[in-house]
């Protein structure tokens, strides 16, 4: 780049921005660098097998004992029927939208997709408290935030899956409808499992996000300190709002607990993160990336 | 695509090569199982028309029984006591404080992520080599991945210790003005609020951002250089002319991720009744911050009044994201 004639003033305002850019990456990097350390520094404190298996029944907040086995349990119950609802809600939802759908109704379904996409997560927590428990008169359980999670899931699901069946070569379609296969056995047997690596890590990144959704399950579980392995009555601990309510507390032992589940929480969302992304280039055809 | 049956798609097929009989004979085979197929994946569309109803239908509802409780403007009040702890069971909240609080906080979070976010962007499609470009660019992306709980914690036990200095320093040199004035006290404040918000919402702009510049075509890249230009002149004359309207569609819709931002805030935020303009001191509050503070504490109209401020957010993001499409139809060119 070192053409001999450009000005002192030209090459004066080039470096200015080379360093101005660099320095956006750095401050970028720093809290990432910062939350990571910190989070997994101060969270090994507690991080052990006793936090891992056990409640905080009958645990008193300065007590350095007691641990988020209902609040794990919980969480992987919550998504677990979010993604059980989602998945083949949306995957039909994205067929509709690649294989059938070309006039006014598939307009509208990109459309509200879009706008669930900018729903905020307290809105969709708001959603279900006014229709489930105020309008329907259920309590608050386990089930009302996996509900809540669907309706955050949906429009990432719907979409990752859209872009990975568009994908699809139109001439593997072509070949089995001129080998006389129906259109359904077509989607099925051709065009989802050719797709299927690149919606699985969709669906992995979607269950990723609402694992610490924090916000819709504050307003849904309800308040509990005990196992509860049912997600369909009564309250039942989350691993997000384990987080929030020990933050809450100025005793450094709750204090200590909120960092050992915020590292918790941490893996668990990174693992899902690495699957995904581990589908993604184990199985990606040669040519898509 | 392949429209060779009835159904939904049947207008479209003319676009494709016209029926032959062969096909026509595919068509009548088309069975029970197709027809069942075809029927499901509609329904599922369906659905989702049915789901966003009923998310409208059921905030109006109950916004409308705790609006018409409410005994002060909804919009214009300051206050925030719906089950009337202070004034005998009479239910007087409005949303203009913690409207307010939502909007300044998520401006501070622009304003200081976007830059930095364009810069990162830059940095990594414009800068660094194209293998690194690939693994900072996943680094960043981590950021996004980390969940907001984790950054309110963070925000709390470890920013809000450190923003006393640099509060300090703003207010030392811009203290004349009313804003930037303080008690004295920093920490939990509405501009470390902003700033937790800047750093959630970076990831995002820089994700869309560094997708765009990415596409900048080779050719005006090369022109410009081949014109003696600098690195930086090539960014200036056809990296950023080319990205305006789609990072500006990623700024505005950062903006409304800001808005809508949650557990973050409220664990970050110290909540005071009221509006709050002095920036530095801790003290404010946001609608999304508010639900999740109040929800706790309240009752049947305390629920309600919630809901219906909820209603008022998700209006607010509505508008801010269908203004980040407008700017990318207007000029044409979709983004990400």
């Amino acid at each position: 780049m070192s053409l001999t004639h450009t000005s002192p003033v030209r090459k004066a305002k080039n470096s200015v921005a080379w360093v101005l850019v660099a320095i956006a990456f750095v401050v970028a990097i720093i809290p990432l660098v910062s939350i990571l350390w910190t989070v997994i520094s101060r969270g090994a404190a507690a991080f052990n097998a006793n936090f891992l298996t056990h409640s905080m029944r009958n645990v008193s907040e300065q007590d350095a004992n007691g641990g988020a086995y209902h609040a794990i349990l919980g969480t992987l119950e919550q998504v677990g029927i979010a993604a059980v609802i989602t998945i083949p809600l949306a995957l039909m939802v994205a067929i509709y939208l690649v294989e059938y759908g070309r006039g006014r109704l598939a307009q509208a379904v990109t459309f509200f997709v879009d706008v669930m996409m900018g729903l905020p997560s307290i809105v969709a927590g708001l959603f279900v408290l006014s229709f489930w428990i105020l309008g329907l008169g259920f309590h608050a359980s386990g089930f009302a935030a996996s509900i809540a999670l669907t309706i955050l899931m949906l429009p990432i699901a719907v979409r990752s899956s859209e872009e990975m069946l568009k994908l699809v070569s139109p001439a593997l379609r072509e070949a089995s409808y001129a080998l006389g296969v129906s259109k359904w056995r077509t989607i099925t047997k051709v065009v989802l499992p050719t797709a299927l690596p690149g919606i699985v890590t969709g669906m992995m990144l979607g269950i990723a996000r609402i694992v610490g959704e924090t916000a819709p399950v504050l307003l849904l579980v309800g308040v509990t300190d005990s196992i509860n392995a049912n997600p369909f009555s009564n309250a039942q601990g989350s691993l997000p709002l384990f987080i929030f309510s020990e933050s809450q507390n100025s005793v450094q032992t709750a204090i200590n607990r909120g960092w050992a589940a915020a590292l918790t929480l941490i893996i668990l969302v990174m693992l899902l993160n690495l699957i995904a992304r581990l589908i993604a280039w184990w199985k990606a055809p040669a040519a898509a990336r | 695509m392949s429209t060779d049956r009835p159904g939904p798609a049947v207008t479209e097929a003319q676009d494709e090569k016209p029926p032959t009989p062969a096909r026509a004979g595919l068509n009548a085979k088309a069975g029970l199982g197709d027809r069942l197929f075809g029927g499901s994946a509609r329904g599922a569309a369906v659905f989702i028309l049915i789901l966003m109803a009923a998310i409208a239908a059921f905030l109006i509802v109950q916004s409308v029984h705790a609006i018409s409780a409410d005994k002060v403007n909804f919009l214009t009040s300051f206050t925030w006591d719906p089950d009337g702890n202070t004034t005998n069971g009479v239910p007087t909240f409005g949303i203009a404080a913690i409207a307010w609080g939502t909007l300044i906080t998520s401006v501070i979070g622009v304003l200081f992520g976007a830059p930095v976010a364009i810069g990162v962007a830059l940095f990594i499609t414009q800068y660094a080599p194209r293998k690194l470009g690939a693994i900072l660019g996943y680094i960043v992306d981590l950021l996004a991945a980390v969940p907001s709980v984790v950054y309110g914690l963070w925000g709390l036990l470890v920013l809000v210790p450190h923003m006393g200095g640099i509060s300090k320093l703003i207010e030392d040199v811009l203290g004349w003005i009313p804003m930037f004035k303080t008690n004295g006290t920093y920490g939990s404040s509405i501009f470390t609020a902003g700033v937790v918000l800047a750093i959630m919402i970076l990831p995002i702009i820089a994700a869309i951002a560094r997708e765009i510049y990415r596409q900048t075509p080779r050719e005006q890249i090369e022109a410009a250089y081949a014109l003696g230009a600098t690195r930086w002149e090539v960014i200036r004359l056809a990296v950023l002319p080319y990205g305006r309207s789609g990072v500006t569609s990623a700024v505005i819709l950062g903006f409304g991720r800001a808005l809508g931002e949650t557990i973050a805030v409220a664990m970050v935020l110290t909540q005071v009744p009221g509006l709050v303009t002095r920036i530095l001191q801790p003290g404010g509050n946001t609608i999304a911050a508010n639900i999740a503070v109040q929800f706790g504490e309240a009752l049947t109209t305390g629920r309600q009044a919630l809901i219906a401020s909820g209603l008022i957010l998700f209006l607010m993001t509505l508008i801010v994201n269908y203004a980040a499409r407008l700017v990318v139809r207007r000029t044409g060119r979709a983004g990400a």
